[in-house]
């Protein structure tokens, strides 16, 4: 019963905050000023075609710096909760193993997953896309892989050297940046180009392949402590 | 166009009141699956592609493994 | 305007799941319907009326009809954390599992109200 009134007093406080924001921000008029400054700027400042990117890696890059830490906090949190698991032997699961044609596609497949993914997040600054969505594109393809051999495991500690060297990529720049060329971190220091090429916008498409490099390592990462944990008990982390 | 949204948010508010309903945890997975795809194409509608990419990739494939295999690893009634 | 009201009512959705279910997993099928309808609610706050998606491919598209860049790319991060805080919370789940044997929040003690 006080679950039930507990529900009712937070969909009181919806339906409330519902009217309050059609006041608020009526839909489809409006931009918010920090919007437009952007837009308006972004050409001159930062040079990149994709305002999405300019705003993720150039505006706020340090947003996106802590971001990654978050999403590095979180693997370490899940491969640590797995590893005092793997102590005790617990009862071995049925191995499934799939048929030909998965086994077989799946490998036909997966180097088309990894070219489509690096396309997406090579060219994050010119079209729609980018890091955090090219490197999901190529852990989901790692993930199709462990679906099509289950038993099998990527190495662990080449995706800890691929994710290091991406962080380290990351920061580095933004401290280059801050110590010798201007005063702020991340501070753009390549040449800008021209508008719509693919060496263009300095230091932003470095930036979003590394943090496409870190994401995929990650969510493989991730992917493979869950999967592991449920058909190959007792493997070595 | 503005049917389609009308269409597709329909769809998806259905959808997740059977996700939180479905007694089997894999039917109800799927249906938060979809859930996410449609949500996906609505960003698209609402002209952001790059959050409709991540949607799709991140919210619609791997959330939806993590919780087959969660599903997978503990029980699949709710009793 | 449709849209505001979807996305409230997803999250008026999540919030049932997570308060009234008792199923562990249908609490995370519940924080993740919230997520999602924040991230829908962030977005449709930047549409603007006819605007088009913000990137400069040609050059008669104009900064003046474009939408607002600035809620798209905060959903952008905030996807990301969601998925990896999910497989964070996946895990405890998984655990809790192991160690109660159910997944039943009114027999795991310490988390009954």
């Amino acid at each position: 019963m006080i679950r039930k009134i507990t529900y009712g007093i937070f969909l009181g406080i919806i339906v409330l905050s519902l009217i309050l924001f059609f006041a608020a921000f009526p839909f489809g008029k409006n931009k918010m000023a920090v919007g437009k400054y952007y837009l308006k700027n972004d050409i001159n400042q930062t040079g990149a075609a994709n305002v999405v990117t300019a705003v993720t890696l150039d505006y706020r890059g340090f947003d996106t710096l802590g971001e990654v830490t978050v999403l590095f906090a979180a693997a370490t949190g899940v491969a640590i909760l797995f590893y005092v698991l793997e102590e005790d032997k617990k009862k071995r699961e049925r191995q499934v193993y799939p048929n030909f044609v998965v086994r077989v596609g799946s490998r036909i497949i997966f180097p088309f997953i990894l070219l489509f993914g690096s396309y997406i997040f090579i060219h994050g600054h010119l079209t729609p896309g980018g890091g955090f969505q090219g490197g999901s594109i190529i852990a989901s393809g790692f993930l199709l892989l462990y679906l099509a051999y289950p038993g099998e495991r990527v190495n662990r500690s080449k995706l800890s050297v691929v994710e290091g060297i991406a962080g380290i990529t990351f920061a580095g720049l933004g401290l280059w940046g801050l110590f010798t060329q201007g005063n702020s971190f991340l501070f753009n220091f390549l040449p800008k180009g021209q508008l719509n090429m693919i060496f263009s916008a300095g230091i932003l498409p470095i930036i979003y392949i590394a943090i496409g490099f870190k994401v995929a390592s990650e969510f493989a990462g991730i992917v493979d402590d869950m999967m592991c944990e449920a058909v190959c008990s007792g493997g070595e982390k | 166009m503005i049917y389609a949204s009308w269409l597709l948010i329909i769809a998806m508010i259905v959808l997740a009141i059977l996700s939180i309903e479905f007694k089997d945890l894999i039917a109800a997975v799927v249906a938060m699956g979809a859930v996410s795809l449609i949500i996906s194409l609505l960003f698209l509608f609402l002209q952001a592609p790059d959050v409709a990419m991540a949607e799709a990739s991140i919210g619609a494939a791997l959330t939806m493994a993590i919780y087959i295999i969660v599903v997978r690893k503990t029980e699949r009634r709710e009793k | 305007m449709i849209y505001y009201i979807g996305a409230f009512l997803l999250i008026a959705i999540g919030l049932y799941a997570i308060i009234i279910k008792k199923n562990l997993i249908k609490i995370l099928i519940g924080l993740d319907l919230i997520a999602s309808g924040t991230n829908l609610l962030i977005v449709s706050i930047g549409y603007v009326k006819g605007g088009t998606a913000p990137i400069f491919s040609k050059g008669n598209i104009l900064a003046k009809m474009m939408v607002d860049p600035v809620p798209q790319a905060l959903t952008l991060t905030a996807i990301v954390i969601g998925a990896s805080e999910l497989a964070l919370a996946a895990a405890f789940v998984v655990i809790l599992y192991r160690h109660y044997g159910t997944l039943d929040i009114k027999k795991i003690r310490s988390l009954k109200w």
